[in-house]
């Protein structure tokens, strides 16, 4: 059976396959075909000869096999020093051997480059910090993540989060009229303690357009109630757009690139559209990664900049603690313990690490670090797409020890986690150790904290 | 025989050298692409020289970065052994005499004991480097024969040119020996996987740039690195 019914080499255009493939509960099928699934060896090599070019051909040349990578992944710190699991060893045994072979490689070895690829790598770029040549194992894990994908050995939640994508231009199957709904079902929800909260959705020429997670119109819609508040306490004026408000991309976890692109086209389409000013990403890592960072390049946009310029949620924030427009009651400031989750994404691969610790200074009494911190903190441990992956679930557990050890240490019971995969993950780990934290997006904090002017009040009753 | 190897072997040498490093930096700087490596290099290309330069600066320091500050060890040892390797041919009395010899110009010469020193402090560093390499199993799983090649090719121009130094047995034969290793690793440089010589600087530059431009570097004040 060189490809299955639902493992195989095709991408997920229509319902229908999106449909068996949700069907198929927990993969079962689908794993059980990838057994049998061809490789296509002449195509695989076909794609490395046009894609594999000096950077990382130099970068599989010339690693010096120091080790200096090891202890920089977290991965091998939370197996305990499992030598297989060195980001060198990893990498140069699964692209390394692809190329050393010509893409020469049966289904057994894919297999193992899938697992690989998917769960001994969050493509946290922690490595490329610590190796002299800057060699980023992240970076070419992700490349892997691709040449993967087009040979159809993807884990099946990939498949289908890339599929979603490709239906829905969201990450779950949320449509337009659903966001909508959402929208308008949010603002009228919380109207009454917030009067003249509005979710205004298309306007034209705002300051802000806002985009979100398909998460949050999904699972959490409060999440959207509370950016939405916070841009009325701030007097924002904002928008949202009904076709291009989703800043996420399973589809970079899966390495469907075609995928990416047709994804973050819709958001810039958006900015382009409503002509705002510039855009705010909600409190998600690989969001803004996807849409901010690599978007412009999967977009062909030779500037590597969105249309419009873009922030992270963070960066609106501090932005607008600092300005005034949102104010502490200093009553209300965190008095305990609190630390913060440094997201591999937008502060190590984004440099937001100052405007994290500004938030910090304004709404937190006892701020404290965790060991590493900034660009050098460990990945929560499911980022990469790896959260969502029921296969490598034993890892992925594993894994978290190290963010729960670095938890431990700073002796905060709360941690401030301003992005969506690990905010997951140390839900996780704490579903999972039992450590007696608690976890928090900065937007609920906020709203606690914030000094509401009186024409903001709600009239007494 | 020292005519040879000191005459056209040499020339042949230095041609091989420089040619082989200057096409690695030429076929590397054509083979980034802004697309595929999504770093836009030439639009932002101020940010990307500083997040370069930032990049090779800090690793070129000993300690100078969190990487080498967490392997102490490694670190005194990588730093010994790059530094012995890449002054000390320069400043060998005998390699200054041929110079003039050759050249009619010389450059300023250590003495014969620094000169030693240097030499073992090479070969001490290198002897600690393989320890460690077959001492620890995060190194050890990695490692393959390639790398004990190219640490000889490396290293047998100071030991031969150690024990023609101190002529220990035959000093023509140490010291055709000696030369002709000397060009050995001189031509392995843009061939082997010493091609880092060069690639170490391109290598850093290109991830330099892609944190200078693309990861931050437009909107803070530079990794830490």
């Amino acid at each position: 059976m060189p490809e299955g019914k639902l493992c195989n080499k095709q991408t997920v255009d229509t319902e229908e396959q999106l449909q068996a493939l949700l069907d198929d509960k927990s993969g079962k099928q689908y794993y059980e075909e990838m057994n049998y699934l061809d490789v296509d060896s002449d195509a695989l090599w076909a794609t490395m000869q046009k894609t594999l070019k000096s950077r990382l051909k130099t970068w599989l040349k010339i690693c010096a096999h120091c080790g200096m990578c090891a202890d920089s992944c977290f991965f091998y710190l939370a197996n305990k020093k499992d030598p297989e699991q060195v980001p060198s060893y990893k990498i140069i045994s699964t692209l390394g051997e692809l190329v050393k072979r010509k893409g020469q490689v049966d289904n057994a070895f894919m297999q193992t480059v899938m697992d690989t690829a998917w769960s001994k790598c969050t493509c946290c770029n922690r490595c490329g910090m610590y190796c002299p040549f800057g060699i980023d194992m992240g970076i070419m894990f992700s490349y892997t993540r691709g040449l993967c994908f087009s040979q159809g050995f993807v884990p099946w939640e990939l498949k289908i989060g890339s599929g979603m994508h490709r239906i829905y231009r969201a990450q779950m199957n949320v449509t337009t009229e659903d966001w909508v709904d959402t929208c308008e079902w949010m603002a009228e929800e919380y109207e009454e303690d917030w009067p003249g909260l509005k979710i205004p959705v298309d306007v034209q020429n705002a300051d802000i357009i806002y985009t979100v997670n398909a998460r949050e119109p999904k699972h959490y819609p409060e999440d959207l109630a509370e950016a939405a508040i916070l841009f009325h306490l701030a007097g924002e004026n904002w928008t949202v757009p009904s076709e291009g408000w989703e800043e996420t991309s399973l589809a970079m976890f899966a390495g469907d690139w075609g995928a990416c692109k047709m994804q973050v086209e819709t958001v810039y389409d958006a900015m382009t559209r409503l002509n705002a000013k510039r855009m705010v990403v909600t409190e998600c890592g690989h969001a803004y990664r996807a849409t901010v960072l690599e978007g412009p390049y999967w977009a062909g946009r030779k500037d590597g900049q969105t249309p419009i310029p873009t922030f992270h949620y963070v960066e609106w924030v501090a932005e607008a603690l600092r300005t005034g427009k949102i104010k502490i009651d200093p009553d209300k400031k965190i008095k305990e313990p609190v630390t913060y989750q440094d997201s591999c994404n937008y502060i190590r691969n984004a440099g937001l690490k100052d405007v994290a610790r500004e938030i910090m200074g304004y709404i937190a009494e006892d701020f404290r670090e965790m060991k590493p911190n900034k660009e050098h903190n460990f990945c929560c441990g499911g980022g990469g797409g790896l959260n969502g992956i029921g296969r490598y679930r034993e890892q992925r557990n594993i894994g978290l020890k190290v963010k729960r050890d670095q938890i431990l240490e700073t002796g905060c019971k709360l941690v401030i986690a301003p992005c969506h995969n690990c905010w997951d993950a140390i839900r996780d780990l704490e579903e999972e150790f039992r450590i007696g934290i608690r976890w928090s997006f900065l937007k609920p904090l906020l709203i606690h904290m914030a000094v509401v002017p009186d024409h903001l009040k709600p009239p007494e009753e | 025989m020292y005519a040879f190897v000191t005459g056209p072997l040499a020339w042949l040498t230095f041609i091989i050298f420089f040619c082989g490093v200057t096409y690695r930096a030429i076929w590397y700087f054509r083979g980034l692409n802004w697309q595929l490596d999504r770093v836009a290099y030439k639009p932002h290309m101020s940010y990307g020289i500083k997040g370069a330069l930032r990049s090779i600066f800090f690793w070129l320091i000993p300690f100078g970065t969190h990487s080498w500050r967490f392997y102490p060890f490694f670190t005194i040892c990588f730093f010994a052994f790059h530094i012995g390797l890449l002054f000390t041919p320069f400043f060998i009395y005998g390699h200054n005499v041929l110079l003039q010899e050759r050249f009619g110009f010389s450059l300023w010469s250590m003495s014969d004991g620094a000169a030693d020193f240097m030499t073992c402090m090479v070969l001490v560093a290198a002897i600690f480097i393989i320890m460690r390499r077959n001492a620890l199993p995060e190194v050890r799983i990695i490692t393959t024969p390639y790398d004990y090649l190219v640490l000889a090719i490396a290293v047998a121009p100071f030991v031969t040119g150690l024990l023609a130094r101190h002529q220990v047995g035959n000093y023509n034969f140490w010291l055709i020996t000696h030369i002709l290793s000397g060009e050995l690793f001189l031509v392995a440089i843009p061939l082997t996987k010493l091609s880092h010589f060069i690639g170490f600087f391109l290598s850093r530059a290109q991830i330099g740039m892609d944190y200078g431009i693309k990861r931050g570097g437009m909107k803070s004040k530079g990794l830490s690195w």
